[in-house]
């Protein structure tokens, strides 16, 4: 007997969606180990995880406030990874839409209340987007690679930010602390649900992908960005402009990005500062993966990230171990789900070898 | 004017930047080997923070000096290993693999560094490596200074230049990984292994990864702190492409790199009251971007990088 | 006389891929001195047979044996070219495979020394020079493989194997890059090296190199041994009986009307002067309902004119017309809305997206057409009506409009650019390799095509390596050579040679015009 490998001539739905749902499931089970080498019981630690993150109305909704930032990270990488195009610098962008949303909605500027929110987030939207823009046309114009430079922007992006929060959007009332002045109550978003922390940020998380589910479905766009990415030259020589449509998709994914920065000013701390995110944009990566690029996908794989970091949270001041054992199974996931990918390109045959 | 002078004629200035360089070195160095075989390795960021944490653990758990250097070489080839087994074995996306490994190395580290030291305010110290004379070179007139400021660390680094320049370019298996890199093909036909020369050359870069992480715990400081790599991997990605793969370039990007960044160090302490102190520390990154856009388009990347390679494949 | 010595033996060799059978239960001999010639259509299996004595592929059934010592033959084990190497067989694939940033030296050197050594170069160098000497291959060895000819790559590749003292040489399809003059220094090569005792295996679907070369024939046909006989007792006639395996219907063609010019390369200039592929005062014209072949060795500016008929490039100097008009601005969707077909050279490559779906790929040029979409909507309706059409018009096989494009073999992609293209009943056709790697089936569809499409009143440019194509096809010759277009005149003016002669940079003017 010996093992070969066919390859598959198509993948069917069922199968994609069950490799992200074991991706996910083979990553909780391997940090088993960590969790016995700290001492704890396995078991009891996913039972106190999933409590703290799915076990009551309050612990669902933060569990939904974490996922609203991942939706739309999550949707940033998907469009970009579509066209090959690397996006890693959503956390830069993310901090770029927020202080957008504090320079526009803080006061500064003298806005009619029913269009302040709209503002900001236009704001946040097209200042994240720039953010991405600049290194796609690096990559166009100069041939740069645009990985390493979206990864180097983060940190150029979160100094930045330090500098003004320190400087002139200090905000004087804050006792010392370095954050930016705040929104002005007409551009912050309203909860939910009354006492919870869920903000009307997810239901821009959800339109977000629904467009975008509809873009990549039915529309030219769509149609473009596959071609382009899926191979280039063939994309070029048939007429498509690929130049073009890699800025479109760099402006859409920086900017869904911005959004997820505003989002978290405007629903959840009301202010700009340097601990907005804690690596949003780097797990959006993670939530894109394992959703297969999907637009609606990535809602769920939000959900699922985001209730691992709210259930560690809770597990970690239940029993002590660090809540890293979150940043390990969200690590973990996006490797499984690499893994995964490679079984839906070939099958697995047992094969009797002929006597020779 | 006098102080930019009193700045570039100081050995204290001239050996500030070596220390910067040094783990630079390692990582530009470790980078190269990894995609002279066509292997691009994101999960340099991550690798470093394993080798800093590792190393530093080793030694504070009395491992020796060392022996902490070998465990930080081990971790990083661990990483390197599970990098090549999804890149190479597997053929999977080198970009997402790297990725991964970042994320994984580093909450790997942290984890094991919050378990291993649950109770601890203050990030425990350990005797790092200290700076040794070396006879006859300490007493050349301002050079001796600048170098005798260095660890023995620092000399690893620049041995390490001469040996992976010396292999590349005077040994047939120099000759292999160079022909790798640009079409597997080729090696296939004279009868070597594609994956055999890649997994290795990954498995020992990502361990010269490691150990620049380990320069910065038991060398450049003496204890461990969450994000002290800072992107330090990621400039070394950049700094490979500014270097065109060659380890002589290697080091002398690395030098120069090392020298502004000591620069705006010592800038600072002059101007810092009128320029925010950020503006200094995003510089690294923007030179690095710089360096990047500037070579790109004459860059001669090795032409097989990214393309996965399976048995028998024909163009 | 004793009969010479075996070298190589394959024996009841058969090897699927899926439900294709590549080599059917094969066997084949060769002894030492002896140049045996493959000789088959695309898609025969002549190449998979040799990937598998050289070890690139594991065969499914039979076993190889080769001459290691006086003594007797060893088998060698599958798929490992390490012992096939060991075993002295050495294999120069259609697609190099040298290493093109280092030098030719180091290509010969590689795999030959231990890794872990100092090396030993000069050793290497003053035996690769003894070897030159013999064989007659000249190439300078201290030149980067990046700055060769591709006849020189080639003699690397040779001398990579002799380097190695193989005792049999594989070539697969060596000639496809020569010029004719250049293929006969190639088989004056290898008749020196059988003279010495080497074994030759030399791949073609060409049948007259291979009654020029070869010794004894074996034929394959649709991965099963045809037949078998000396050189000396072939007939010409039988032989291509034997590949195509029934006599197939000419494409027929009668001379078509001409018309007037529809477009104009005037004293086009582009590219670095200093590069074979740029393009050096070219001017011609495409008529109306006329074919005019491009001939040329492969990498003289072929791909240049061809990018600038495609819409991907403009001259640096000298001016394109469209119908007359100047083209200033161009791209790829402009020529495609001007009437203008265009069929890449490396049709896999350039012609589809593998992982979107033959509808998708049918509509891709046209996909912002109103047929096709509405503001930025698509019709995906009107997307997969199209295909449906497009598929049973131009026969491609394929499990539907919404199978992916990746699955589709070779002859069927071309289909699927067919059309695409010649659908919308273009005014000028640029065929650039139309018939590459296609079935002789495949081949007389798209010849058929291409001919028709001319009958219409198309102006046709048809980019091709293969001079039998263009005999063909074309009703005038153009030769391109180190990016100059010549005129060569009406086909029927022409022969081989003639052609052959102006490919490797001879003035067409020096010769005796032809009545």
């Amino acid at each position: 007997m010996s093992l070969r490998l066919d390859p598959r001539e198509h993948a069917p739905l069922p199968l994609r969606l069950l490799v992200s749902l074991l991706a996910g499931l083979v990553a909780l089970l391997l940090v088993a180990i960590p969790v016995m080498a700290a001492g704890a019981n396995p078991l009891d630690a996913y039972v106190l995880m999933a409590q703290g993150a799915f076990g009551s109305m309050f612990a669902l909704s933060e569990t939904l406030n974490r996922a609203t930032p991942l939706i739309l990270t999550g949707l940033a990488a998907a469009v970009a990874f579509r066209a090959r195009l690397w996006n890693i610098g959503a956390e830069g962008q993310l901090y770029m839409g927020a202080l957008a949303a504090v320079l526009v909605g803080s006061g500064f500027l003298q806005l009619p209340g029913p269009l302040a929110i709209p503002a900001i987030m236009l704001a946040g939207f097209l200042a994240g987007g720039l953010m991405m823009v600049i290194p796609a046309m690096l990559k166009l114009r100069f041939g740069a690679d645009e990985v390493v430079i979206t990864l180097l922007l983060n940190f150029v992006v979160i100094l930045f930010i330090q500098m003004l929060i320190e400087g002139p959007l200090k905000d004087p009332l804050a006792m010392g602390w370095p954050q930016s002045v705040p929104l002005v109550a007409e551009a912050r978003f309203d909860k939910l649900i009354p006492r919870l922390r869920m903000h009307w940020g997810l239901v821009i998380g959800l339109v977000a992908a629904l467009i975008l589910w509809l873009m990549v479905k039915r529309t030219v766009l769509g149609f473009e960005i596959k071609a382009v990415g899926e191979n280039k030259a063939a994309a070029r020589f048939a007429g498509i402009p690929v130049d073009a449509t890699m800025l479109k998709v760099a402006l859409i994914s920086g900017g869904l990005a911005g959004l997820a920065g505003v989002g978290e000013v405007a629903g959840v701390k009301g202010y700009l500062s340097a601990d907005l995110s804690p690596g949003f944009g780097y797990s959006g990566i993670v939530v894109a993966m394992l959703a297969g690029l999907s637009p609606i996908g990535s809602v769920l794989a939000a959900i699922f990230i985001a209730a691992v970091f709210v259930g560690a949270d809770s597990m970690s001041r239940a029993t002590g171990i660090s809540n890293y054992l979150a940043d390990l199974v969200v690590a973990l996931s996006l490797l499984c789900v690499l893994v995964g990918s490679f079984f839906l390109r070939f099958r697995l045959r047992w094969q009797s070898r002929q006597e020779v | 004017m006098d102080t930019l002078l009193d700045i570039f004629s100081s050995a204290n200035f001239w050996a500030a930047a070596i220390r910067i360089a040094t783990p630079l070195i390692f990582g530009v160095l470790g980078a190269l080997l990894c995609e002279r075989a066509g292997v691009l390795n994101l999960g340099i960021e991550g690798i470093f923070v394993a080798g800093a944490m590792a190393g530093w653990l080793a030694v504070y758990l009395g491992a020796g000096l060392w022996g902490g250097v070998l465990i930080a070489a081990l971790a990083g080839a661990m990483f390197g290993l599970l990098h090549a087994f999804l890149t190479v074995i597997l053929g999977l996306s080198q970009h997402v693999s790297g990725i991964g490994i970042t994320l994984l190395a580093t909450s790997a580290s942290y984890f094991t560094y919050r378990t291993t030291l649950p109770d601890v305010s203050s990030p425990p110290r350990i005797i790092p490596y200290q700076p040794i004379a070396v006879p006859g070179l300490s007493d050349l007139p301002f050079l001796g200074p600048a170098l005798f400021q260095q660890t023995l660390f620092t000399w690893l680094a620049l041995a390490l230049v001469a040996l992976v320049a010396f292999v590349l370019y005077r040994t047939p298996l120099g000759l292999a990984i160079r022909a790798v890199g640009d079409n597997p093909a080729s090696v296939e036909a004279q009868g070597l292994s594609v994956r055999g020369l890649r997994i290795g050359a990954v498995v020992i870069g990502s361990a010269l990864m490691a150990l620049g992480g380990a320069f910065l715990t038991m060398s450049a400081f003496d204890a461990f702190f969450f994000g002290m790599v800072n992107g330090r991997g990621w400039i070394c990605i950049a700094l490979v492409v500014f270097a065109s793969w060659q380890p002589g370039k290697a080091l002398l990007g690395a030098l120069l790199f090392g020298a502004f960044d000591a620069f705006q160090i010592r800038l600072q302490a002059e101007i810092g009251q009128v320029v925010p102190g950020q503006v200094f520390l995003m510089m690294p990154y923007l030179l690095s971007i710089l360096a990047l856009v500037l070579v790109a388009r004459k860059a001669d990347y090795p032409r097989a990088l990214l393309q996965p390679w399976t048995k028998g494949q024909r163009h | 006389m004793t009969e010479p010595n075996l070298l190589l033996s394959l024996t009841n060799i058969t090897k699927r891929f899926g439900a294709l059978v590549a080599n059917d239960d094969i066997s084949l001999d060769l002894r030492e001195g002896e140049i045996l010639a493959l000789l088959g259509e695309n898609g025969a299996g002549k190449t998979t047979l040799m990937n598998i004595l050289f070890g690139h592929y594991v065969q499914d059934d039979g076993i190889v044996r080769v001459r290691t010592d006086a003594e007797g033959m060893t088998t060698l084990p599958p798929g490992s070219p390490g012992a096939a190497l060991a075993a002295g067989v050495g294999m120069v694939h259609q697609h190099f495979t040298l290493a093109e940033n280092l030098s030719g030296l180091d290509n010969i050197r590689l795999g030959t020394e231990a890794l872990l050594s100092f090396g030993q170069r000069a050793t290497a160098r003053a035996r690769i020079e003894k070897i030159i000497a013999v064989s007659g291959l000249e190439v300078d060895i201290d030149r980067r493989v990046a700055d060769l000819t591709v006849g020189e790559k080639q003699r690397v590749e040779i001398l990579k194997a002799l380097y190695r003292d193989a005792r049999v040489l594989i070539l697969d399809e060596p000639t496809a890059v020569l010029t004719p003059q250049e293929a006969e220094g190639l088989f004056a090569v290898l008749r020196r090296l059988a003279a010495n005792g080497l074994g030759v295996i030399f791949i073609s679907h060409k049948l007259g190199e291979v009654l020029a070369v070869s010794h004894r024939i074996m034929v394959l046909r649709a991965g099963r041994k045809a037949g078998e006989l000396t050189t000396a007792e072939a007939d010409r006639r039988a032989i291509a009986d034997l590949m195509v395996g029934k006599a197939l219907a000419e494409v027929t063609r009668t001379p078509g009307s001409i018309g007037k010019a529809l477009l104009e390369f005037d004293n086009v200039c582009l590219g670095k002067p200093s590069t074979r592929t740029a393009l050096r005062q070219v001017s011609f014209k495409l008529r109306a309902g006329e074919i005019v072949g491009l001939a040329g060795i492969s990498g003289n500016g072929q791909t240049t004119i061809a990018a600038l008929l495609s819409g991907l490039a403009v001259p640096d100097r000298g001016t394109l017309r469209l119908y007359g008009q100047p083209m200033t601005m161009t791209s790829p969707r402009r020529l495609v809305e001007a009437g203008v077909a265009r069929m890449p050279e490396d049709r896999q490559h350039d012609g589809v997206v593998g992982t979107m779906s033959v509808a998708e790929n049918i509509a891709i040029e046209e996909v912002r057409s109103p047929e096709l979409s509405r503001l930025g909507f698509l019709d995906r309706n009107a997307m997969r009506a199209r295909a449906e059409s497009a598929i049973a018009a131009y026969d491609v096989r394929c499990p539907g409009p919404d199978a992916e494009a990746r699955l589709l073999s070779g002859g069927n992609v071309q289909k699927l650019i067919l059309a695409r293209v010649l659908e919308r009943e273009p005014r000028i056709i640029l065929a650039n390799q139309p018939t590459r790697g296609l079935d002789i089936g495949a081949q007389a569809e798209v010849h058929r095509r291409i001919i028709a499409a001319r009958d219409r009143g198309a102006a046709v440019l048809v980019i091709s390596e293969d001079l039998d194509e263009l005999f063909a096809l074309a009703d005038r010759f153009l030769v391109v050579h180190a990016g100059e277009v010549a005129e060569a005149g009406p086909a029927d003016t022409l022969d081989r040679a003639t052609i052959g002669l102006m490919m490797a940079g001879q003035s067409r003017t020096t010769e005796p015009l032809a009545q």
